[in-house]
């Protein structure tokens, strides 16, 4: 399973890479792994706003339907607009092409507070 | 082994594919008044492609079609949270009676006088099986009698000059719960439960926003909420009520009363716990018991006895309103009734307890080979994960291959709080000698996993289609015939 370096994660299998103060978030390998072939996806739209720990969007996959819950609080800046039509996507390539929105990050110092890889892995393991 | 689908498996066409033009199933008189052809607007263009047919084609195609169905009259069906039990054919006979089955539901109530008493005594028999005061029958099934609990909730708060905006329920609870919540516009607060609900987990969400909590017990897992009177106690204290979701009422009835342990509402699931016909042979049935408390907000109409005469009361000023048409579903009614008078109080205690021997009887067999997350004990149904599958295989693949030994599969991946859920619910209806049948195609499964998995991977093989597509077909589904 594939978990890159850079990237930080969170407990609910959600990824967050931030770059400048626009922090880019989808959902792990081993999220999609977990949830088998995914089906369907809802987004926010752009312009709204994100509050930590509170879902934004939903992954539905032949085995269930799950909400993904936002790292962090921000605005939404921008969608990844090709993945509700193609939600394989986020399947095949979870950490590039099936990145789900970008936010303008309220408060940076939060990032920190997530997950390094290391951490990640270890959390996975006993998951 | 126990094969559905040896031999005689019928192929058949779709009715688009056997028309033939010309042909048709009726002969009707040649016109003798003079033809007119009404307005534009009145009429609607060619009906491309209708297929033309025979009465026989018509006939032999769906009897041909039912060959390929599933349900409870053929075999078992150990589908987890839906009870699907056995509808003995007694409910069926009183269901036809032409009293109940002829009666059009605008008939005066003096004539009608034995349709109101069946609801009237069926309403007092689930009060007793409950241990609730009040009843409505109307709702149409499970989801419907959630959303009137929860605005009878939403309307005691109101009337309490109370707005709270949250609704608190555990990981273990039934799908549709959040759903309901969600619908009737509660922000919906998750709680995790270690296999059952503690106090404390209730008492770190619970604050004066909470308008309910929602609990399923026995929840998902099988497992009875132990705690469940102090945690109602707790809820009360702050103000709160506490709705029940009794859809898994199998596992109590004739032995808990969910209206004794400080329950404020419950639905029922006539389809589940009382033997009415469940899928797609339903419709439902999902009467709500209420606490005294919320006897004022009752949907309307409502059946009383006045005298020797029984009436539906519509005067409920506080009433959330009518929430089906006439009185729900009502010759679903008369099939539970049948089943209560039939079964008796003491049939109705054994049948529970044989549903939660079964449940404990497949879990003791099969715990050595499949992994059990949960120990403790279980009532009527049991969850397995899929951690001791060997060589790659997952729930999936076991559920595909119980189809090939001829079984309905149980129900998978819910729980989600379980990796690769299994959830068999055998019901009290199985015989020994059916329940070792099965444990002894799951046991086949476990080792076949280990020496041959590819026929987990590959199967269903005997079935008469192979394994489906599933992501296809939900990512890019066909939902009308096209000729191309």
């Amino acid at each position: 399973m594939d978990f890159p370096e850079e990237y930080k994660y969170t407990e609910d299998h959600e990824w967050v890479l931030v770059e400048e103060d626009v922090a880019t978030i989808g959902i792990t390998d081993f999220a999609q792994d977990q949830l088998g072939d995914i089906v369907f996806v809802e987004l926010p739209e752009v312009g709204d706003t994100l509050e930590v720990g509170a879902s934004f969007g939903v992954v539905e996959s032949v085995k269930a339907v799950s909400d993904v819950y936002a790292p962090i609080s921000g605005e939404v800046v921008e969608v990844n607009e090709a993945l509700p039509d193609d939600p394989e996507t986020l399947n095949n390539s979870p950490y590039e092409e099936g990145w789900m929105i970008k936010v303008k990050v309220a408060d940076l110092s939060v990032v920190n507070e997530l997950m390094d890889v290391a951490a990640y892995q270890e959390f996975t393991e006993k998951d | 082994m126990n094969t559905t689908s040896r031999g005689l498996v019928l192929d058949e066409d779709l009715l688009f594919e056997k028309s033939q033009p010309g042909r048709i199933g009726y002969s009707i008189a040649e016109l003798d008044v003079p033809q007119v052809f009404p307005e534009g607007h009145f009429t609607r263009g060619e009906i491309a492609d209708f297929p033309e047919l025979s009465e026989v084609d018509v006939v032999r195609h769906y009897t041909r079609l039912s060959t390929w169905n599933y349900g409870v009259d053929s075999g078992f069906y150990p589908l987890g949270s839906c009870t699907m039990k056995y509808n003995p054919k007694v409910n069926e006979v009183a269901a036809r009676f032409p009293g109940f089955s002829d009666i059009h539901p605008q008939t005066p109530e003096a004539l009608n006088q034995g349709a109101l008493k069946l609801m009237y005594c069926l309403q007092r028999d689930l009060e007793e099986v409950s241990g609730f005061p009040a009843m409505t029958l109307q709702p149409a099934a499970g989801a419907q009698g959630e959303f009137a609990g929860m605005l009878m909730i939403h309307a005691w708060h109101e009337a309490n000059g109370q707005k709270r905006n949250k609704v608190i329920i555990p990981d273990t609870a039934h799908g549709t719960n959040p759903a309901s919540a969600a619908l009737c516009g509660y922000e919906v607060i998750t709680v995790a439960s270690d296999g059952v609900l503690s106090k404390e987990a209730v008492a770190a969400v619970m604050d004066d926003d909470v308008a309910a909590l929602m609990v399923t017990n026995p929840n998902t897992l099988g497992l009875f909420e132990a705690d469940i009177r102090e945690i109602c106690e707790l809820v009360h204290e702050r103000g709160g009520l506490v709705y029940a979701d009794g859809a898994n009422l199998n596992a109590l009835m004739g032995i808990s009363r969910p209206g004794d342990l400080g329950i404020d509402v419950m639905h029922f699931n006539l389809h589940k716990t009382f033997s009415t016909p469940h899928g797609g042979g339903g419709p439902g049935s999902g009467p709500v018991g209420v606490a005294e408390k919320l006897r004022p907000y009752l949907p309307v109409p409502v059946v009383v006895k006045d005298g020797d005469d029984y009436k539906l009361d519509y005067n409920l000023p506080d009433s959330i309103g009518r929430l089906k048409s006439f009185y729900g579903h009502f010759a679903i009614l008369v099939r539970a009734y049948s089943y209560i008078l039939s079964m008796g109080g003491e049939g109705l205690r054994r049948a529970t307890e044989l549903a939660v021997l079964n449940a404990n009887y497949i879990r003791a067999r099969l715990e050595g080979s499949y992994d059990l997350p949960n120990k403790q004990r279980s009532l009527h149904e049991v969850v397995f994960s899929e951690d001791a599958l060997e060589n790659d295989c997952h729930t999936l693949d076991v559920a595909k291959r119980l189809i090939d030994y001829g079984y309905h599969p149980p129900t998978i991946y819910f729980p989600l709080v379980v990796h690769g859920s299994l959830m068999i619910e055998p019901t009290e209806t199985e015989s020994k000698q059916a329940v070792d049948e099965f444990c002894d195609a799951l046991l086949a499964i476990a080792e076949e996993a280990k020496v041959t998995p590819e026929l987990l991977k590959q199967a269903p093989v005997r079935s008469k289609v192979k394994r489906l597509d599933e992501a296809t077909a939900a990512r890019k589904p066909k939902l009308r015939w096209g000729q191309d």
